[in-house]
């Protein structure tokens, strides 16, 4: 990605254009603009800890209800003593808002660092299943905590998210995780995915990427989750179960796992999809399972994972031959 | 101390459940070194089997409830060869990551198909076996209990026996034990993984018949939790250990009943999860497995 810095700026210009028109577009597609920005932000993240440090976590739900719960308890419980009895100016609202959603990432961040020390020493079907058991702990967890709504979830969250926010965010994420695996210290994390025993031997201290995977990309997922429960208003423990974190772990795989653009596309496709599907929705989970299972079959690299040297390259004879 | 015994009869009927599901996880990943995560739907197939078949049996006989039981049983062989055939074996050369996402596909598949063709509804399952109410000293036992442990114990044995006495039993063993080596002995490997995906099918579709005997509430999403407790109670045995799945569920499903009869019981999901970490962090070979060095 040439001049990252400045494809950032100007993303994040975007973003605020976009939001300053927004009451002149449909509050239909703004909703699903909002709610597929968040799934390209959860996709991102964790494409960091799967795709790039071939850890497959099964539990990033949980790190998305941590950082939902962490920023909606700061907004709605200490919020209306923070801002005062008229809500205070759209400033103050908006500074408490990324307070909020930075205290979400970091609690997820911390969630993160907590899973991703334990499972240094798995691999593969192991580190799945105790991501997933992380995962049904957290959710276990808060549904157990009264003050937080319970079983019942948390309501009354107020309405910050703007696309402005979620593109805000989406653009940092992508920014960040990009520029983190293409830098030098990056190479260690696909180092760490490609051969462990090699990249130990030759010196990588493998057990740092993979906790500095688990913790950007539990931050990021964390923010997600901020934007996501000041987008619905109300957020139950159950919304972030073992469902959720497989709705995220198919875009990854459909995108191809290490695959920054396939990813987005595909997080923009299974985001527009039970749109476009609403009068299947019964059968929206079974298509989805079955595409899991077709997709390893045929095309494991993911649909959008293309070799464009390769294709290039063809292009470039079939167009010097005749 | 009645008191006790009561929950620790209830708690080993609950781990001889576990105990059935989690002997077929070990079998498979022993002759494949895979996880199945579609077993737990497997175990939910049998049930709905169960559920349909029993409504045609008459209720509350001997004769009937076997019938249940063996119907289940072969259907769920029949389902788990046949998602081996289909979605596994085409992929024996590929990287495991790539057999774990299809397992999961697999396990979604079923579990969403169920709910759209059996209704996402739950449905009260019949009574099959005679139920009888025993009491002994302070304790007292539902017949349908003592059938769970009992016909949980037949089945062990008759593993055990398959396993150790018969030829194909041998194959399991040399298969799990090195695969291109048994290959090089003359065993079909496609054969032997299709009999144990059969087998632990079977054991899983009498576990969904024994389940819900004690909870008669079936619904399509009810393999989810027992079959992840019964996949912690096989690490906790040693994975790939036969006798060691039976005793993780034992172990497990006693915890569990205990955990659920005390204060805590709103938090006896995240025990089996907490077991699973502190399992694989302080003992990763399980109670009865060898750690193998792996090699480059």
């Amino acid at each position: 990605m040439p001049k990252p810095l400045l494809a950032l700026a100007a993303a994040l210009l975007v973003a605020l254009r976009v939001s300053h028109f927004s009451d002149r577009i449909d509050p239909y597609f703004l909703d699903v603009l909002i709610g597929v920005g968040i799934n390209i932000l959860l996709a991102v993240s964790l494409n960091l800890v799967n795709g790039y440090t071939g850890q497959f976590s099964l539990g990033h739900a949980g790190f998305m209800a941590v950082g939902a719960y962490s920023s909606a308890a700061i907004t709605v419980l200490w919020g209306p003593r923070l801002l005062g009895e008229d809500g205070g100016s759209s400033a103050q609202q908006a500074a408490l808002f990324l307070v909020a959603l930075l205290a979400g990432g970091a609690g997820a961040a911390a969630a993160g660092l907590l899973v991703g020390i334990p499972s240094l020493r798995l691999k593969g079907d192991y580190l799945a299943l105790v991501t997933l058991g992380f995962g049904e702990i957290i959710r276990v967890i808060l549904q157990n905590v009264d003050a937080l709504g319970g079983a019942l979830g948390l309501n009354g969250i107020p309405d910050y998210t703007t696309v402005a926010w979620v593109y805000g965010f989406v653009a940092l994420g992508v920014y960040t995780v990009t520029c983190l695996v293409h830098s030098t210290y990056g190479r260690g994390f696909i180092a760490t995915r490609d051969n462990e025993i090699a990249a130990e031997a030759v010196g990588l201290n493998t057990t740092r990427y993979k906790i500095v995977a688990f913790v950007v990309g539990a931050f990021f997922a964390g923010v997600a989750g901020g934007l996501y429960g000041h987008f619905k208003l109300t957020i139950t423990p159950t919304g972030f179960d073992f469902t959720k974190s497989i709705e995220i772990v198919v875009m990854v795989i459909l995108g191809g796992m290490g695959n920054t653009p396939g990813v987005i596309l595909a997080a923009i496709l299974l985001t527009l999809l039970p749109e476009v599907l609403r009068s299947m929705e019964q059968y929206r989970m079974i298509l989805y399972s079955l595409l899991l299972v077709v997709l390893m079959l045929v095309r494991p690299q993911g649909l959008f994972n293309f070799n464009y040297a390769a294709i290039a390259a063809r292009w470039r004879r079939r167009l010097t031959s005749r | 101390m009645s008191e006790f015994l009561q929950q620790l009869l209830n708690g080993l009927s609950l781990g001889a459940i576990y105990a059935l599901i989690a002997l077929g996880y070990t079998m498979v990943y022993g002759v494949l070194r895979f996880i199945n995560f579609a077993h737990s739907d497997v175990f939910m197939v049998g049930a709905y089997i169960g559920y349909y078949v029993g409504n045609h049996v008459p209720a509350g006989t001997l004769g009937g409830g076997m019938l249940v039981l063996a119907a289940a049983m072969i259907g769920c062989a029949l389902l788990g060869m046949t998602i081996e055939r289909l979605a596994y074996r085409p992929l024996r050369e590929a990287p495991t990551l790539n057999v774990l996402i299809t397992a999961i596909g697999v396990s979604l598949l079923l579990e969403y198909s169920g709910q759209v063709f059996f209704g996402a509804s739950p449905r009260s399952f019949p009574e099959v076996f005679p139920v009888r109410s025993l009491s002994v000293g302070g304790i007292v036992a539902s017949s349908n209990q003592l059938v769970v442990i009992g016909v949980a114990v037949l089945l062990m044995v008759a593993l055990q026996l398959i396993v150790f006495r018969t030829r194909m039993g041998m194959a399991m063993r040399a298969v799990s034990l090195n695969p291109k080596a048994a290959q090089l002995v003359g065993v079909n490997n496609d054969v032997v993984i299709s009999f144990t995906f059969g087998l632990g099918s079977a054991l899983a579709g009498a576990g969904g018949i024994l389940y819900a005997l004690n909870y008669p509430s079936i619904d399509p999403l009810m393999g989810v939790m027992p079959g992840l407790k019964a996949f912690v109670a096989a690490i906790l045995g040693g994975i790939g250990n036969i006798p060691g799945a039976a005793l993780g569920g034992l172990i497990l499903g006693t915890i569990e009943t205990f955990v659920s009869g005390s204060q805590w019981s709103t938090y006896k999901d995240a025990i089996a999860f907490s077991i699973l970490i502190i399992i694989l962090l302080f003992r990763p070979a399980g109670l009865l497995g060898r750690f193998t060095v792996e090699k480059v």
